[in-house]
């Protein structure tokens, strides 16, 4: 029953291999048939499976196969075997499923490219590598697969690489995410040589989860802080989030699918696979809640002062990945994992959406030359309407009830705070604000382009749209598998997912903060039973209708307001605008500092040291050559002298030796 | 008639023959004349053999004296081709003219 579930991560590659080998043999549209139809082949295969899942006990719900022993060294061995659980299945629906929509969709958008089939060749080893990280029954082969999306996130960033900036933002993004690949390196060698140590040589999933209670406390906190690190470089959290928005050179199909939908999830992914090693580190998921709702804020923050729509867009990203890690640190997996999903199809709907409109702008970005798109771009206006409602957290769309479940497990559960909640929900008003301040700036209002620009707006293909409009249509409902149980909802997605996650854990509080956590979380339960629950989701939703309407005072009502605005705290819009400065901040210490450590070396350590042992060895040699050869003086006479010196040596040795 | 003859004698003969023959080879300075100092010193060689070979009843030394004639005989006429050719060179046979080895 579980032998075709390789198939899933076979058919890109099949793909990828078609595609890569016949290159220029195959005309442009059948290539681009051929990169969409191993898509659809693997998301066909997903649906097969979770149709099988939904027939079985939710216990029984894994299916795991070995196909190769990979690495086999004594005990030890790695094979290349998938795993799917309901955890893998969703993320496969996710990948296949928008990376589907996303790759149609590029048919038109990279129609006339040059670099068209090699488009669809790294989308297709993209979407492998991502169904490898998730299928993937051990802790390696997911690296393959994270390493391997890394290097796609690079090639495709570099698009475009006879432009400078791609290249650079190519670089960056492979460089920055090397930090986080060294933590995550270096969490399998720590987990791997602790478990060995007892006798477990092991890095599959399943065993691991087994054999867990042999690690003791600390050493869990420092692996799953290793493992965090990996997840901040790719999921792109503080400190390391200066990538993402850099990332936005590659064509807009690759910032959707790669640095909205799925890639950047990786880290979340991870987490919650390896969710009973840190159900097990209480002072890990504290962290990993803080450094997610700074990310969340600071990156909202940012989306303020943004005009590029695609850098706005990536700072929503990073902003709702950081949501994501607030519920992997206070324990809410399914929540984490149900807003990735609905995220996925509202974010990557929000990219499609900004790339239709680059489309109609003749490749315009930057918001202040926009508005009055809405009467042009019918489809693309609505399409996007829907998608910046379901990221305010507007009840009835997907985003509101991913959303909600989380803030609320953010107030409620043993490890959330109520500080947590508060930040996040002013974070969730925030994000409302940016994304209609990007939508009416685009969309509303007069229009602001040039002439000649606004000469050539028109909507875009059907190839684009239709997948438009089948991603709203899932922003849209996509939150319906997970109502929760205040609403009348019976969370199916936390049920289905409740087999990986195990039912909502309680940890045994250690340290200050989960006492006052636990504290604040036995006050609130006291008093809550839903009441409470629903008034913060009311909470929340006022918030965001807040945040939309001081939009709409600001960039429709009164469009010279957020000048005055701006001009009136011109310091503060001045850094915000500028990211605070971070990447500035960050070319000052780390790159410049490398630059230096690098000169100082070169100077110190390779001129002097290295150069100098190599130079000085050489010219001993010669000054001991100088000396040396005086002795030999070309007289065949005294050669002779030396011939005959020596033999009565010899000799005289010979005859003396014996005496004694 | 050669019984009568002590071999320590011999050994003597031999030991003065070829040091004469090592102080020439190391001193003169014309070539030709080194050259026949060199055989000098074979000869010395040569005579040992015989002598030790007489002394011990054993062939053996009179064998290598005719490996060591023949060897001597290539020698000289390689050695006396070489002195042409120094000669041609240098216009002299005198061993310090013909130092090109000089460090």
């Amino acid at each position: 029953m579980a032998d075709y579930i390789w198939l899933i991560p076979a058919f890109p590659a099949l793909g990828f291999l078609i595609n890569g080998f016949l290159g220029n043999r195959i005309s442009k549209s059948f290539a681009a048939w051929i990169a969409c139809l191993a898509i659809f082949l693997s998301f066909l295969t997903s649906v097969a499976i979770i149709c099988e899942f939904l027939q079985m006990p939710p216990t029984a719900r894994i299916f795991e196969m070995d196909i190769y022993n990979w690495i086999a060294s004594g005990e030890f061995s790695v094979p290349i075997g998938f795993r799917i659980d309901a955890l893998s299945v969703i993320m496969c629906l996710v990948v296949t499923g928008v990376g589907f929509l996303i790759h149609v969709y590029s048919i038109g958008y990279m129609h006339g490219d040059p670099g068209f089939r090699r488009f669809f060749i790294y989308m297709n080893l993209f979407v492998f590598m991502m169904l490898l990280l998730v299928t993937g029954n051990n802790l390696l082969l997911m690296f393959v697969g994270w390493e391997g999306v890394g290097l796609c996130s690079y090639l495709l960033i570099g698009f475009w690489y006879e432009k400078d900036s791609a290249s650079n933002a190519g670089k960056k993004a492979f460089i920055v995410n090397r930090v986080g690949d060294f933590g995550f390196l270096m969490g399998i060698f720590l987990l791997f040589a602790t478990l060995g140590a007892q006798g477990v040589w092991t890095l599959k999933f399943g065993e691991i989860q087994q054999n867990a209670h042999l690690l003791n406390g600390h050493l869990v906190a420092i692996i799953t802080l290793l493992f965090f690190v990996g997840a901040v470089g790719k999921s792109a959290q503080i400190p390391l989030y200066v990538w993402l928005p850099d990332a936005m050179e590659g064509p807009t199909p690759v910032s959707s699918l790669i640095h909205a939908a799925t890639m950047v999830t990786a880290g979340v992914y991870m987490i919650a696979r390896l969710n009973f090693l840190y159900s097990m580190a209480p002072a890990t998921m504290f962290v990993v809640a803080i450094i997610g709702v700074l990310t969340a804020f600071f990156a909202a923050s940012i989306g303020f002062a943004q005009y590029d729509i695609k850098r706005v867009l990536a700072y929503s990203t990073i902003s709702q990945l950081g949501f994501m890690f607030v519920a992997m640190g206070v324990g809410a997996y399914a929540a984490g994992i149900f807003h990735l999903m609905t995220h996925a199809f509202f974010k990557g709907l929000l990219f499609l959406g900004a790339g239709s409109v680059m489309h109609a702008m003749s490749g315009e970005l930057d918001m202040r030359n926009m508005g009055g798109l809405r009467k042009k771009t019918p489809v693309t206006y609505w399409t996007f309407f829907i998608a910046c409602l379901a990221i305010a957290g507007i009840p009835g769309f997907s985003g509101f009830f991913s959303k909600d479940e989380i803030l609320w497990k953010a107030f409620s559960s043993s490890q959330g705070h109520m500080l947590i909640w508060l930040l996040a929900a002013v974070t969730a008003g925030m994000t409302a604000f940016y994304m209609f301040r990007l939508f009416f700036g685009t969309f509303h209002g007069e229009c602001r382009a040039s002439e000649e620009v606004k000469h050539h707006i028109h909507e875009s293909p059907r190839v684009m749209t239709i997948p438009l409009m089948i991603l709203a249509f899932l922003s849209l409902v996509g939150g319906y598998v997970g109502i929760p149980h205040i609403l009348g909802g019976g969370n199916c997605i936390e049920q289905f997912l409740a087999p990986v996650f195990g039912p909502t854990t309680h940890l045994a509080s250690t340290g200050s903060f989960d006492i006052i956590s636990a504290a604040w979380a036995s006050a609130g339960a006291a008093g809550h039973d839903g009441s409470l629950e629903l008034a913060l989701m009311v909470l929340s939703v006022i918030i965001a209708l807040i945040g939309i309407s001081i939009a709409y005072v600001f960039y429709v009502k009164n469009p010279a307001l957020p000048q005055r605005f701006t001009a009136k705290c011109a310091r503060l819009y001045h850094v915000v605008h500028n990211k605070y400065f971070v990447d500035e901040l960050y070319d000052l210490i780390f790159v410049r500092g490398t630059l230096k450590a690098g000169g100082f070396l070169l100077k110190a350590v390779d001129d002097g040291m290295i150069e100098g042992l190599v130079n000085g060895t050489a010219a001993t040699m010669k000054r001991a050559g100088d000396k040396l050869r005086r002795i030999e003086t070309g007289y065949v006479q005294e050669y002779a002298i030396g011939i005959i010196l020596g033999a009565i040596v010899v000799v005289g040795y010979l005859i003396v030796a014996p005496m004694f | 008639m050669f019984q009568e003859i002590p071999p320590g004698l011999c050994f003597a003969l031999s030991g003065v023959l070829f040091t004469i023959g090592a102080i020439g080879a190391i001193t003169r300075k014309n070539v030709i004349v080194i050259f026949m100092c060199i055989e000098l010193m074979l000869n010395a060689a040569n005579l040992a053999f015989i002598a030790s070979g007489n002394a011990l009843s054993s062939m053996d030394g009179a064998v290598f004296v005719f490996f060591v004639m023949t060897v001597a005989a290539v020698e000289a006429a390689v050695g006396l081709a070489i002195f042409v050719m120094i000669f041609r060179l240098h216009g002299t046979v005198n061993a310090d003219d013909a130092s090109l080895l000089k460090g």
